[in-house]
C-alpha cells in the first residue's frame, strides 16, 4: 500500500531477474523449474514473470504460456493468501476424502482450484501426498492434518479465517 | 569442507575415518520424520529427543537422529534404538524425558511404547518380533531407519558407494552383464527387463548419452519412490551412477514430483554432497568416469511419468507424449540416446553388483526377480511400507504384514497398479504377486500401491473415481483418451446417479474397448482397467446400481438416505447442532429425526454420532 505503481513495476522486475539469475545457463530445460521458482516468489506466474522468462530463455511465449498452462502445478491467475489442499489420493478416497473437498466447496463457496474473491484461501486437491497412513487429510498452509472428519475441516477452516462462530 | 576423494583406496580411508567416530557412541536413537511420521509430530519429537540427550549429558553415549521413512506409518512417530533394534511407536513429547531417563541412560525398555502383538497380546522388545516387519525381507529399505539422508558420511560408513567402487574395478561390460544375469525388471510399472534397456543405450550410437531417474510418482496411494528418496537418497544416486557407467552415459536427470518438497530437498543435497567429493563430476575416484547430475522438478502433471512425456517436460515443453517409432534409447532427451528407469530401479542396482546377479536371482520367482515395495494403504490395520520378496501372495501382504480389515468389516478387494491398475476380489488373495500373474488377473503390478478395500467401499464409485482423475490427467493429444475418458466418467456418473440401465454398462465397455485400441501411450490404454476390472469381478454390484437403483455399500448419494435409529438415539443434540443444512431436529434427550428433502448427505452427524445412531439405506 502506497507505493507508487513505478517502484512496484520495478520491485517486480528485480525479483523476477533475480529468480532467472539463478539460471545462468539459459538452458530451456530449467523452464519448470524457474516457474516453479517464480510461483514460490509471487504466489502465481505474473504475466511479465512469464514474458521475461520467455526472453531470457530464448523461448517463444507461447510456448512459456503453455508449459505454465499444461501443468497443475501452476497457476496464472492471482492467489489467495492461505491454501487448504484436499488430499484426493485413492488410500484417502475409500476413507471418504470426497466428502471432505464437498464440505470445503460448501463452506467457501468455492470450487476445487479456485480462490475466494477476498483472495484469503485457495481451495485445492492433489492426488497423494504419500502420507496415506493417515488420511483421509488435508494440507493447511503447509500443515499436514490427518484423520480429518468433514465436521473437524470446517472448524479448522473456520479458525484460520477467522470466522468462527458463523454456520 | 572434505576434500575430493582421489581414488577408491580414498574412499575405504575415509569410511574408516568415520567409522571410529561412530563407533565411539554407543547407539542412535532413530527418529523415523518420513512423511506419514512428520504428518503426526514426529519432528516435535525429535528436537525434544536432541534437546532432552543434550540436556541429560548423554550426547558422547547416543546420537538422536532424524530417518527416512521406517515403514511402519501406522506406529508412527516412531522410534527405532540402533542397535538393539528396539521400536517405540506412538511416541508423543511428553515421552521423550522418561525414554532418555529408562532407556538411554538406565538400559531398560518402556513397555507401554513397545508395539502389541494382537495375535499373542505380547509385547514386541525386537524390530523382528513385530508382525509387520516380521515377514519382511528389507533390502533397499533397511537402511533408511539407520541413516541420516542428510548426511553422506552415514551413507559412506554404512559401506555406501562401495558398489561404485565395485563396479569400476568390474569394467563397464560385466556390470552390465550383472544387471541382465541378475533379472531385474523395471519398477515403474512396465516391468521391461533393466538388463536389456541398458544393453540397448549402450549400444547406441553417440557421444552425449543420458540417464534418467524417474522420481515423478504420480499414483496416488503410492508413496514407495517418495521413501526411497527422502530416506536414502545416495542410494539412487548411486544406482545411477553406476548405470551411467555402463552405459558411457555423461549426464543424468532426476525428474521428482513437486509434491514431495522433501525428497527435492534431499536429493538436491545428495548430488551436492557427491559433488563435492568428488563422486560426480571428472575422473570420479581416479577413473576415468564423468557423470554429473541435475535435479528437475516436475509441474504436477501425471502424464508425465510416461517416458516420452517426461523428456518433453526436461526439455521444457508441455508434458505430452510422441510416438515412439525409434526407442528413447536411441533418441530420447534433446535427441539423444537415454535411458529411463524409476527410483526403486536405480535404488537395486548397487545392492545387484555389491552381491551379485546369483543373490539377487534367488529372491523372488523365476520370472520376477528381487524384492519389491509396495504401499499398503486403504481399509487395513497395518498401513505403511512393506517390502517383501516377488511372489509373496496378497494375502500374506494384506492379512500378514498388514493385520488385515480394522473395524471387523469383511474384506472386499485389493486395487493394485494404481490408476492403470485393477481390483482383484477376495478370491484372488492366493495370487502371488508378480509381474506376469497380477497382468493375467486383469490387474498389474505397476509401481506398487496397494490399496485395500472392505464392505464399505462402492466399486462402482471406484471405478469412477480413477476415472475422474485419469480424464483430468489426460495430455489431451488422442481424441479417444481426452473425450473417451470424459464420457467414460459421465455414464459411471449416470450409473452411481441412478439413471444407468443395462445398456449404459453395454456402452462403457464399448467405450472402453475402443479407447484402449486406439490411444497413443498408456496413460490411454490402461486407463480403462479400473472400469474393467471392476465390471469383471463386482458385476453384480454394478446390475445393483442400475436395476435395484440401490448402492450396496452405501456410498453412492444419489442411491442412499440417512436418517436416525429412534432406538440407540440418546437425543444428545450434536448432530443437529453440526447439521449444515439444519435438517435435523428433535428435543433434548428425545430421539431425533432427520427431514430428507433438506439433507444433503454429507454424512457429518454419522461422524459425529457417539451411539451408531444415524442409518445409512
Amino acid at each position: 500500500v502506497g507505493a507508487p505503481v513505478s517502484a512496484t513495476r520495478a520491485t517486480e522486475s528485480g525479483r523476477i531477474a533475480a529468480v532467472l539469475a539463478r539460471y545462468p545457463r539459459h538452458d530451456p530445460g530449467d523452464l519448470v523449474n524457474i516457474l516453479h521458482d517464480l510461483q514460490a516468489e509471487f504466489r502465481y506466474l505474473t504475466e511479465q514473470a512469464m514474458q521475461e522468462t520467455a526472453s531470457c530463455l530464448g523461448l517463444p511465449r507461447a510456448q512459456v504460456y503453455g508449459v505454465a498452462t499444461f501443468y497443475h502445478g501452476f497457476h496464472t491467475e492471482p492467489r489467495g493468501e492461505h491454501t487448504c489442499t484436499v488430499c484426493m489420493g485413492t488410500a484417502c478416497h475409500v476413507r471418504g476424502a470426497a466428502r471432505l473437498l464437498e464440505q470445503l466447496e460448501r463452506d467457501t463457496g468455492v470450487a476445487a482450484g479456485g480462490t475466494t474473491p477476498d483472495l484469503s484461501l485457495n481451495v485445492e486437491e492433489v492426488s497423494c501426498v504419500g502420507a496415506c497412513a493417515i488420511g483421509p487429510l488435508v494440507i493447511l498452509d503447509g500443515d499436514t492434518h490427518g484423520h480429518m472428519t468433514a465436521d473437524d475441516l470446517s472448524r479448522l477452516v473456520k479458525k484460520l479465517l477467522g470466522t468462527e462462530g458463523r454456520k | 569442507m572434505t576434500a575430493r576423494l582421489a581414488d577408491p583406496g580414498a574412499l575405504v580411508r575415509y569410511r574408516e575415518t568415520l567409522g571410529t567416530v561412530r563407533s565411539a557412541r554407543r547407539g542412535a536413537i532413530a527418529v523415523c520424520v518420513g512423511t506419514g511420521c512428520r504428518a503426526n509430530g514426529a519432528i516435535g519429537v525429535y528436537e525434544a529427543l536432541q534437546a532432552e540427550v543434550n540436556a541429560r549429558g548423554a550426547a558422547r553415549e547416543v546420537e538422536a537422529r532424524a530417518t527416512g521413512c521406517q515403514g511402519f506409518c501406522q506406529g508412527g512417530p516412531l522410534l527405532l534404538l540402533v542397535p538393539e533394534g528396539i521400536v517405540y511407536e506412538h511416541v508423543h513429547i511428553e515421552d521423550v524425558p522418561e525414554i532418555v531417563e529408562k532407556t538411554v541412560l538406565g538400559g531398560e525398555i518402556v513397555e507401554r511404547l513397545l508395539c502389541v502383538d494382537p495375535a499373542t497380546d505380547l509385547r514386541c522388545r525386537r524390530e523382528e518380533e513385530i508382525p509387520f516387519y516380521r515377514d519382511q525381507q528389507r533390502v533397499l529399505l533397511r537402511d533408511n531407519g539407520l541413516l541420516d539422508p542428510t548426511s553422506i558420511d552415514d551413507y559412506i560408513a554404512l559401506g555406501g558407494y562401495s558398489a561404485l567402487t565395485r563396479a569400476l574395478e568390474m569394467g563397464p561390460e560385466a556390470v552390465l552383464e550383472e544387471v541382465k544375469r541378475s533379472g531385474l525388471r523395471g519398477r515403474g510399472g512396465a516391468g521391461f527387463p533393466t538388463g536389456r534397456k541398458w544393453e540397448a543405450c549402450r549400444g547406441a550410437a553417440g557421444d552425449l548419452k543420458y540417464v534418467v531417474c524417474n522420481a515423478d510418482e504420480g499414483d496416488p496411494g503410492a508413496f514407495m519412490d517418495d521413501a526411497l528418496l527422502e530416506g536414502n537418497p545416495h542410494s539412487v544416486l548411486e544406482g545411477m551412477i553406476i548405470g551411467a557407467f555402463a552405459m558411457g552415459a555423461l549426464e543424468g536427470h532426476v525428474y521428482v514430483r513437486q509434491e514431495y518438497p522433501v525428497a527435492v530437498e534431499r536429493i538436491t543435497r545428495a548430488v551436492e554432497q557427491a559433488r563435492e567429493l568428488g563422486l560426480l563430476g571428472e575422473a570420479i575416484l581416479g577413473s576415468g568416469l564423468c557423470f554429473d547430475a541435475r535435479i528437475s522438478r516436475g509441474g504436477g502433471a501425471f502424464v508425465c511419468g510416461e517416458a516420452s512425456a517426461m523428456m518433453a517436460s526436461l526439455e521444457g515443453r508441455r508434458g505430452v507424449p510422441r510416438r515412439r517409432l525409434i526407442h528413447l534409447s536411441e533418441r530420447g532427451l534433446w535427441g539423444r540416446p537415454t535411458n529411463l528407469n524409476n527410483v526403486e530401479t536405480w535404488a537395486n542396482v548397487p545392492q545387484i553388483v555389491l552381491k551379485g546377479a546369483d543373490w539377487f536371482s534367488s529372491i523372488g520367482t523365476e520370472g520376477s526377480t528381487g524384492t519389491k515395495i509396495f504401499s499398503l494403504v486403504g481399509k487395513v490395520t497395518n498401513t505403511g511400507l512393506v517390502e517383501v520378496p516377488m511372489g509373496t501372495t496378497l494375502r500374506a501382504i494384506i492379512f500378514g504384514a498388514g493385520g488385515g480389515i480394522p473395524g471387523g468389516k469383511e474384506f472386499k478387494a485389493v486395487q493394485t497398479g494404481g490408476p492403470s491398475g485393477g481390483c482383484l476380489p477376495a478370491d484372488k488373495l492366493d495370487v502371488p504377486v508378480d509381474f506376469d500373474t497380477l497382468e493375467a488377473e486383469g490387474s498389474m503390478m505397476g509401481s506398487g500401491g496397494m490399496i485395500v478395500m472392505d464392505e464399505d467401499t462402492c466399486m462402482v464409485d471406484v471405478a469412477k473415481y480413477f476415472l475422474r482423475f485419469l480424464a483430468s490427467e489426460s495430455c489431451g493429444n488422442c481424441t479417444s483418451c481426452r473425450d473417451g475418458l470424459a464420457i467414460l466418467h459421465d455414464l459411471l456418473g449416470d450409473i452411481t446417479e441412478g439413471r444407468g440401465t443395462r445398456e449404459t454398462i453395454a456402452l462403457v465397455e464399448e467405450l472402453a474397448d475402443t479407447v484402449e485400441a486406439t490411444s497413443l501411450c498408456a496413460l490411454g490404454t490402461s486407463a480403462v482397467n479400473p472400469v474393467l476390472s471392476t465390471l469383471r469381478y463386482f458385476r453384480a454390484e454394478y446390475l445393483a446400481h442400475v436395476d435395484d437403483k440401490r448402492c450396496p455399500a452405501g456410498v453412492c448419494k444419489a442411491l442412499i438416505s440417512f436418517s436416525i435409529d429412534a432406538a440407540r438415539c440418546n437425543g444428545c443434540t450434536l448432530c443437529a447442532l453440526r447439521c449444515p443444512q439444519d435438517a435435523i431436529a428433535g428435543e433434548k434427550k428425545q430421539p431425533h429425526t432427520i427431514t430428507q428433502g433438506l439433507c444433503i448427505k454429507c454424512g457429518i452427524c454419522k461422524d459425529v454420532c457417539s451411539r451408531d445412531a444415524v442409518l445409512v439405506q
